[in-house]
């Protein structure tokens, strides 16, 4: 039994960790939040210097040639900085779904440049308000030419290409399109969360290809979301995990009637509570990337819990820290509301705990009753 | 990162199931439920005593108990693997947990050789079963606050008071007693842990009738009880100490697992209760719910392989343990009570013949209580998380430097 990450990934760590606190302070964040530029150049530029964006990447195609707990490693650290980079849309999605589906043409193409940082892409699925599905998608590709509109594209603006969802004459599949090009209107949408990102994307007769096989692009983009939803897991914990020790290093230090306030049961169970739903997160989060990296059947599965429970997490810590925090707590100038905005962004881009919760039923109905892994019941 | 077993845990594990096939009956899926209706009656005494006394000429007794007194000097992860082979074996319930695990750890400690050499072979064997007497009536969660009495009389200390929740009091042979020894000092400086002979003269024994009908424990009543001070354990004055040894212990034996249904279970029983022409598994709302209850099981099965990946490098079982018991009993809780709510009306039914699972769900859901109130309450469990784990500040309390005598305990009008 080894449940751990090994010396070298937690040495990685260490790295990264100390990397984005003297680079990713919070005011970071706040000033990419506070400005118009969608996101931090500098950062970008930095996390490429250090390899992260080729981690998952084959060394043949200029990556490092790690893998996704290695990722996983570095995505909770990212999460932890509140990072206003592009990550999740280039490296979790568009540069995992070429890494699965691309021909070693498009893979010689997008991996390096993706790698180096040089292109950023994306992922575009949604078109309109609601539940997102495969009968959600209207956008089509014909004769090499893509069509339709997808709203909202997380990064959509800074992008140089997209993995979209469309439909062709064979069904709906996944195409690759690139947004700096004829035929793509982009505009940036205000968000919740203005330190990540958001555009609508207008393609007119944009030329476009067509990635992994064709009249397959529901079953690829939920392979896609699935090995996402893992790698955005340990983002999310590494938010939660960020907010949880702001609220108590403040908690200790802020005093009332006569005594710090983290001595308080009210707050103290809360903090109890807190603590246990960040831990059986992470517990969920490591066997996710455990069954990302070792091609589990049980992948999909694994996905839906890192999501579900990385996402109540996140969302609680995220209310949390402003409750605890008091008044201050609601001010702008208190760094509370980025961990508010981040965790309910983060919690809705990849589709709500709800839609996920459906979807793990949705397998463990398909499956035969009872093909658990054997039962460990350490506490028993 | 690997699931699997280490060459050596590969080993230790086959061994364990090759003895188990050859000694025990393997369990069937579903078979949980008939396991729990087993307990309780004489008869189940006699056989855990006999498959203690053959695990133990086997080797695999007190797994974690040094050699010197009869255990096997195993690893934590030796004894977790070994508990896992065997709760896949129809076996009786562990009565002896509370010695094993709590109070021989307790007298290897504190006792001295002549306790030692006494009371821990017969302990392991299940030759005697022992209770532990810690709660009074006006000392739970706030045990420091016990009132019994030990007053020293020449060679021999006498005991007045009254113990409560103590569980097989009626068939142990031995208890441990915390006693208060000086009113005058502070609460938890005047108190003294003693070993005391159940069947002495003085000591009334009665069952207290639980929510649930069964009576596994007990209010034990001491009236000019004599021990002698051989069996004092530890120092004068110095029996919080030894309870605290007790308590640490205590959190290791008492965990999340509750037995009974599990996950499983709730799933084949939602596929299979008709919700109006319609499986209730079809309903979005119990879809919900059951998502909810599988990755919070999840996540803490996986949470113990984390404690058992830091066990297997030799950690210290810590604090962290607390989740386990504090998650884990409140999940059983609701999946009990949603099991029933899917049942509709004929959920409140318990006839094992109508109810499903021989009425495990309901059984559970009237047991589960009690285990989120044993060993540390859910707000006892908080706490400990909250100043062991997270180091916020301790409660304030009003009584730390009072002599006992002056310190209010208990229901004000008693």
């Amino acid at each position: 039994m080894n449940f751990d990450f090994s010396d070298d990934q937690k040495m990685l760590r260490t790295t990264a960790r100390e990397f984005l606190e003297e680079h990713a302070p919070l005011s970071v964040c706040r000033a990419v939040l506070e400005s118009d530029t969608p996101c931090s150049d500098t950062l970008w530029r930095g996390a490429a210097q250090l390899g992260w964006l080729g981690t998952a990447i084959p060394e043949e195609y200029g990556g490092a040639g790690l893998g996704h707990l290695e990722l996983a490693v570095i995505a909770e650290e990212i999460g932890r900085a509140l990072a206003p980079i592009p990550f999740s849309s280039s490296v979790y999605l568009a540069t995992e779904a070429i890494v699965l589906d691309g021909t070693d043409a498009q893979k010689k193409q997008y991996l390096p440049r993706l790698s180096s940082g040089e292109a950023i892409g994306t992922f575009a699925h949604a078109e309109r308000p609601g539940r997102q599905g495969p009968s959600s998608v209207s956008a089509t590709l014909s004769a090499g030419r893509l069509s339709g509109t997808k709203m909202p594209v997380l990064d959509g603006d800074v992008a140089h290409f997209a993995v979209v969802t469309a439909r062709t004459e064979h069904g709906l599949s996944l195409v690759l399109a690139d947004l700096t090009g004829p035929g793509v209107k982009r505009r940036p949408l205000h968000s919740l969360d203005p330190s990540r990102s958001m555009a609508v994307l207008e393609f007119d007769n944009a030329p476009a290809t067509v990635l992994g096989p064709e009249g397959r692009g529901w079953e690829r983009a939920q392979a896609l979301l699935d090995r996402a939803a893992v790698l955005m897991a340990f983002e999310q914990l590494g938010g939660a995990q960020r907010a949880f020790e702001i609220t108590r290093e403040y908690t200790m230090g802020r005093y009332a009637f006569g005594r710090p306030v983290a001595s308080f049961q009210a707050l103290k169970h809360r903090m109890a509570d807190l603590y246990v739903e960040i831990e059986l997160a992470r517990s969920n989060a490591y066997y996710g990337a455990w069954a990302l990296s070792n091609a589990s059947p049980d992948l999909p599965t694994a996905a839906c819990g890192c999501r579900i429970t990385a996402t109540d997490a996140f969302d609680l810590a995220s209310r949390e820290i402003v409750q605890m925090h008091g008044g201050v707590g609601f001010t702008w100038e208190y760094d509370c509301h980025l961990f508010y905005r981040r965790a309910k962004l983060l919690g809705t881009i990849l589709g709500s705990a709800d839609q996920w919760r459906e979807r793990l039923i949705e397998l463990l109905a398909a499956t035969a009753p009872d093909t658990s892994h054997p039962a460990a019941q350490p506490y028993a | 990162m690997d699931f699997n077993d280490t060459a050596e845990e590969t080993k230790f594990r086959a061994e364990a199931r090759a003895w188990l096939e050859a000694n025990a009956e393997r369990l069937k899926p579903g078979d949980a439920a008939a396991v729990m209706s087993e307990r309780g009656g004489s008869e189940v005494i006699v056989t855990a005593k006999q498959w203690q006394a053959k695990k133990a000429d086997a080797g695999w007794a007190c797994m974690t108990w040094p050699t010197e007194y009869g255990g096997r000097g195993a690893s934590a992860i030796q004894a977790v693997i070994w508990h896992q082979e065997e709760s896949r074996f129809r076996t009786p319930p562990n009565i002896f947990a509370i010695g094993q695990g709590m109070l021989g750890p307790t007298i290897m400690a504190h006792g001295t050789d002549e306790q030692k050499k006494r009371y821990l072979r017969p302990m392991l064997r299940g030759e005697e079963i022992w209770c532990q007497l810690f709660s009074e009536p006006s000392a739970g969660s706030d045990l420091g606050g016990l009132r019994t009495t030990a007053v020293r009389d020449g060679d021999d200390w006498v005991i007045n008071g009254q113990k409560i929740w103590t569980t097989g009091a009626q068939y142990s042979q031995w208890g441990m007693i915390l006693t208060r020894t000086d009113p005058t000092r502070p609460k938890h400086a005047g108190i003294t842990y003693f070993i005391i002979d159940m069947k002495s003269p003085g000591i009334e024994i009665r069952p207290i009738k639980q929510i649930n009908g069964g009576a596994v424990f007990n209010e034990v009543f001491f009236t000019d009880v004599r021990i002698s001070d051989k069996n004092r354990v530890g120092a004068v004055g110095e029996g919080w100490r030894g309870a605290i040894t007790t308590l640490m212990n205590e959190r290791l034996s008492i965990g999340g697992g509750a037995g009974g249904p599990e996950f499983a279970d709730l799933m084949r029983l939602a596929r299979e209760t008709d919700w109006n022409g319609r499986p209730a598994l079809d309903d979005p709302a119990v879809r919900q719910r059951l998502a909810r209850f599988y990755v919070r099981g999840k996540g803490l099965q996986y949470t113990g392989y984390r404690t058992l990946t830091a066990l297997s490098r030799g950690a210290i079982p810590g604090p962290e343990g607390s989740i386990g018991k504090l998650v884990g009993a409140v999940l059983k809780q609701d999946m009990a009570s949603f099991a029933m709510d899917v049942l509709g009306p004929a959920g409140a039914v318990t006839e094992p013949g109508i109810a499903p699972e021989e009425a495990a769900w309901q059984e559970t859901y009237m047991g589960i209580p009690g285990l989120r109130i044993a060993g540390g309450t859910d707000e006892i469990l908080r706490n400990i998380i909250a100043e062991r784990i997270l180091m916020l500040p301790p409660d304030v309390r009003l009584d730390k430097d009072v002599p006992f005598k002056d310190i209010p305990t208990g229901p004000r009008n008693a």
